[in-house]
C-alpha cells in the first residue's frame, strides 16, 4: 500500500464528513424549529400562519404571523426594487465603462460597504438616515400623493419605506459584486460580434450581455435577497415596530415589523413557561420555510428557464 | 516565479502523511491538556466564580456594584450576564446559574418550575412618562386613566378635552399624538402596563399587564434607549421610559396624579417614599409568592405612583445547583448581603433608587434562610 492511497482516503472521509455536516445542521435546525413551536402549533393550527392578531398576554393569548411574512416580503421587495437597479448599474459600469484607475478603488469601497456590521447601518439609519428620509422623500411624497393609498398615513422616518432603503444599501454590495464577475465572463467574442453588426453599446449590454449572464444575475438576485430576508438589526431600529393588525404594511408610512425584528425584539424577555416562546419559534419556522421556498424556486428557475449555455457563470 | 521542484508521488504521500500525524498528534495534546484541567480538583488559589444572569433594566447598577464588590474581596469572580429576564428564569429553572435576577416576579408556572426561590429585590425602579412638545415645560399634569387612553388610542389629539382639562395653565397644540413604546419585551413595559391595568377597566379588559403587550397604537423602539431617542428627535410624541434613562437624558417628563390627588413629578425621593410607604403595607416573606406584589399608587401624599421592585432570584437549598460547593455558597451569602446593604450607595449616582430600611429587612431575612446542605450560611 503507497502512501498516497492512504492520505487520500482520510481526506475523502474528512470532506465527506464536512459536506454531510451541512445536511446535519440543516436537518437539526428544522427538527429543533418545530419540535419548539409545536405547542403553538397544536393550540392554533393553521391561524398560527393566517392570523393577524398577536397578545402574549396570559389568559388572552393569540398568536398570528401573517402581519410579519407581509412585511418581510415588503421591505424585501422595496429593497429589491431600488437596489437590484443600482446594482446592476454598478456593475456594468466598472466592467465596460470604467477606466481601470476608477474601477479598482470603487470596486474596493462597494466592497468593504459589505463588511459593515448591520447594526452599524441600524444605528445610521436611525440616528442620520431616517431625518433626511422624512424630510427630503416622504413629507413631500406625503403632501402632494397622499391620496394614493401607497402614501397614505402621517410619515415619522421609522417605517416599511425606511427600512426598505436601509436594506437596499446593504445589498447593494452582495448584488454587485457578483454581478460584476457574471458579466466580465461573457466572453469577448459575443460583444464583438454584437458591435460588428452595428449594435450601440447600451444595445450591446442589454440584448447581448445581460442575457448571457441571466441566470448568473438572476443567482446574484437571490443572494441578495436572502440578506434582506434575513436582515435583523437594522431593520428592528428603524422599522416601528408596530403590532398585530396595525403591522400589516397597507402603506409605505406606516410601522411594520419582520419576521426576525420580531424573534429579535421579544425572544429574550418572554416567560419560559408561557405559549410565548414556542409562539417566536414558530415564526422562526416560517421564516426558514420562506427562505427554503425562494431557495427551491430559484433552483427551478436556474436551472430550467434561464440556462444558458458557453462559459457563462451559474 | 520560476518552476516548482517537482516531487515524486511518493515524496507527496509521505508529506501528506507526516501533516495528518501532526494534526493528530496536536488535536490529541489539545484534548489531554482540557481533560487535564477539566477533571483536575480546584485549588484554592483560583477565584470561586458565581455566575448570573437575566434583567437589563438593573444591570448598570448590578455591574457597578459587581466591580465594587471583587475590589473587596479579590478571591471572587462575578460573572453576570443581562441577556434579559427570560433568559435569566430559564437559566434559574435549568439551574445553569447560581442566581438570576428579573424585573418581574415569577408567575406560578415559573414558580412550579423553580421551587423553592427566594426574591429579593435589589433595587427599585419607576416608569416615567417622557414627552415632546414645543414650548410645553417639564410636569404636564396626567392621570392614569388619560394616560391609557393614550396608549389604547382613544385619545389623538393633544388639544383633546381630557388632556386640556387637567392643563389649564398651558394650551396644548392641535396635533396628532405620536405614542411610543417597547418593541422589545421588558420588565418596564410590565411595570407600566400593571399601572395603566389599574387605572383604566377599559385597558384591562382590552389588553392587560405583561412584557409584551398588544399595542394597539404608536410605534415599538428597543430598548430604553430607542424610545428616548424617538421622543427626543420627533416632535408631539409621549413615551414611557425608566427613570434613570429620564434623569441622564434630560427628558421632559409628566407629573402623574397619585391617590393622594397631588402631582407628583419622578424623583429619587418621590420614588423611594412610594417604596416605603408601599412597603410598609406588607410584602410576603422572600420564600413567598410575589406574583402579586405591586407598589402602584402607593397611598404616601409626596408618593409617585408608577414604581416597582427589581428581584435577584436564588434557590433556598444551594446544594440543588452542580458544581455548588461551600466556599462558593458563602460567597454568594455574602454577596448577596453586601448588595442590600452598603452596595446601596453606589445607587443613587447611576439614578437608581435606594431600598428602604423595610424592605432591607425581609431581604436580610430571605438570606439568612439560605442554606447548603442544610446548614446556614454566615453573611459576613
Amino acid at each position: 500500500m503507497s502512501h498516497k492511497s492512504s492520505a487520500d482516503n482520510i481526506f475523502k472521509i474528512l470532506v465527506a464528513v464536512v459536506a454531510a455536516s451541512a445536511l446535519i445542521i440543516l436537518s437539526v435546525t428544522g427538527y429543533t424549529l418545530l419540535n419548539g413551536s409545536l405547542p403553538v402549533l397544536e393550540r392554533f393550527g393553521i391561524h398560527f400562519f393566517t392570523g393577524t392578531q398577536w397578545n402574549p398576554v396570559e389568559g388572552k393569548e393569540v398568536f398570528g404571523a401573517l402581519p410579519y411574512l407581509l412585511g418581510t416580503l415588503a421591505t424585501s421587495a422595496i429593497a429589491l426594487l431600488i437596489g437590484v437597479p443600482l446594482s446592476f448599474g454598478i456593475a456594468i459600469f466598472l466592467v465596460e465603462m470604467a477606466p481601470r484607475a476608477v474601477r479598482v478603488p470603487i470596486s474596493y469601497i462597494i466592497d468593504i460597504l459589505a463588511a459593515v456590521p448591520s447594526v452599524i447601518y441600524g444605528l445610521w439609519g436611525l440616528f442620520v438616515l431616517r431625518f433626511w428620509i422624512l424630510d427630503y422623500i416622504e413629507t413631500p411624497l406625503s403632501t402632494y400623493l397622499g391620496w394614493i393609498p401607497t402614501f397614505s398615513g402621517t410619515p415619522y422616518g421609522l417605517d416599511v419605506f425606511t427600512a426598505g432603503i436601509i436594506l437596499a444599501i446593504m445589498i447593494i454590495p452582495t448584488i454587485s459584486s457578483v454581478s460584476r464577475e457574471v458579466i466580465r465572463a461573457v466572453p469577448n467574442s459575443i460583444r464583438e460580434g454584437a458591435y460588428s453588426i452595428g449594435a450601440t453599446r447600451w444595445e450591446v449590454i442589454r440584448n447581448w450581455v445581460l442575457s448571457y449572464g441571466r441566470s448568473g444575475l438572476f443567482g446574484a438576485v437571490i443572494l441578495g435577497l436572502g440578506r434582506a430576508i434575513g436582515e435583523t438589526m437594522a431593520v428592528t431600529m428603524v422599522i416601528g415596530n408596530t403590532v398585530g393588525p396595525a403591522a400589516i404594511p397597507t402603506s409605505l408610512f406606516k410601522g411594520s415589523q419582520t419576521m426576525s425584528s420580531l424573534i429579535a425584539n421579544g425572544f429574550l424577555e418572554a416567560t419560559p413557561a408561557s405559549l410565548e416562546l414556542p409562539a417566536y419559534i414558530g415564526v422562526g419556522l416560517l421564516l426558514l420555510l420562506l427562505s427554503l421556498s425562494i431557495n427551491l424556486i430559484a433552483e427551478i428557475m436556474v436551472s430550467r428557464v434561464l440556462k444558458v449555455k458557453g462559459g457563462a457563470i451559474e | 516565479m520560476g518552476e516548482k521542484r517537482k516531487m515524486s508521488n511518493q515524496q507527496k504521500g509521505k508529506i501528506n502523511n507526516r501533516i495528518i500525524i501532526v494534526i493528530a498528534a496536536a488535536i490529541v495534546v489539545v484534548a489531554g491538556i482540557f481533560g487535564y484541567m477539566y477533571l483536575s480538583p480546584q485549588t484554592s488559589k483560583t477565584p470561586e466564580t458565581l455566575t448570573g444572569s437575566g434583567a437589563t433594566f438593573p444591570y448598570p447598577l448590578l455591574d457597578t456594584m459587581i466591580k465594587q464588590y471583587q475590589t473587596q474581596k479579590t478571591n471572587v469572580l462575578i460573572n453576570y450576564q443581562s441577556i434579559g429576564s427570560g433568559g435569566g428564569i430559564s437559566a434559574l429553572e435549568g439551574k445553569t446559574v447560581d442566581f438570576a435576577a428579573s424585573d418581574a416576579p415569577l408567575g406560578a408556572a415559573d414558580m412550579a418550575k423553580a421551587p423553592n426561590s427566594l426574591h429579593i429585590p435589589e433595587t427599585i425602579g419607576a416608569v416615567t412618562l417622557a414627552y415632546s412638545l414645543p414650548n410645553i415645560p417639564a410636569g404636564l399634569h396626567l392621570t392614569g386613566k388619560v394616560i391609557a387612553d393614550i396608549f389604547s388610542g382613544n385619545v389623538t389629539m393633544w388639544n383633546d378635552p381630557e388632556i386640556q382639562a387637567l392643563n389649564s395653565n398651558v394650551t396644548l397644540p392641535a396635533k396628532s399624538i405620536l405614542v411610543v413604546h417597547r418593541s422589545d419585551g421588558s420588565g418596564t413595559t410590565f411595570i407600566f402596563t400593571g399601572y395603566l391595568t389599574l387605572s383604566s377597566i377599559a385597558w384591562k379588559s382590552a389588553i392587560g399587564q405583561g412584557k409584551t403587550v398588544a399595542w394597539p397604537v404608536g410605534i415599538g423602539a428597543n430598548g430604553n434607549t430607542g424610545v428616548a431617542s424617538v421622543v427626543q428627535g420627533t416632535q408631539d410624541t409621549i413615551g414611557y421610559v425608566e427613570l434613570a434613562y429620564a434623569l441622564q437624558n434630560k427628558m421632559t417628563v409628566a407629573a402623574i396624579q397619585n391617590p393622594a390627588g397631588n402631582w407628583i413629578l419622578p424623583t429619587l425621593n418621590s420614588i423611594q417614599i412610594a417604596v416605603q410607604s408601599a412597603a410598609s403595607g406588607g410584602l410576603p416573606a422572600g420564600s413567598g409568592d410575589w406574583s402579586g406584589v405591586n407598589l402602584l399608587n402607593a397611598p404616601d401624599s409626596q408618593a409617585y405612583p408608577i414604581v416597582s421592585f427589581t428581584y435577584l432570584l436564588v434557590y433556598k437549598e444551594l446544594n440543588v445547583i452542580p458544581g455548588m460547593t461551600q466556599t462558593k455558597a458563602t460567597s454568594l451569602v455574602q454577596f448577596l448581603w453586601w448588595v442590600v446593604h452598603d452596595g446601596q450607595q453606589n445607587a443613587p449616582a447611576l439614578a437608581y433608587v435606594q431600598l428602604p430600611a423595610n424592605v432591607v429587612q425581609i431581604d436580610e431575612a430571605s438570606i439568612k434562610s439560605i442554606t447548603f446542605n442544610g446548614q446556614q450560611l454566615p453573611t459576613s
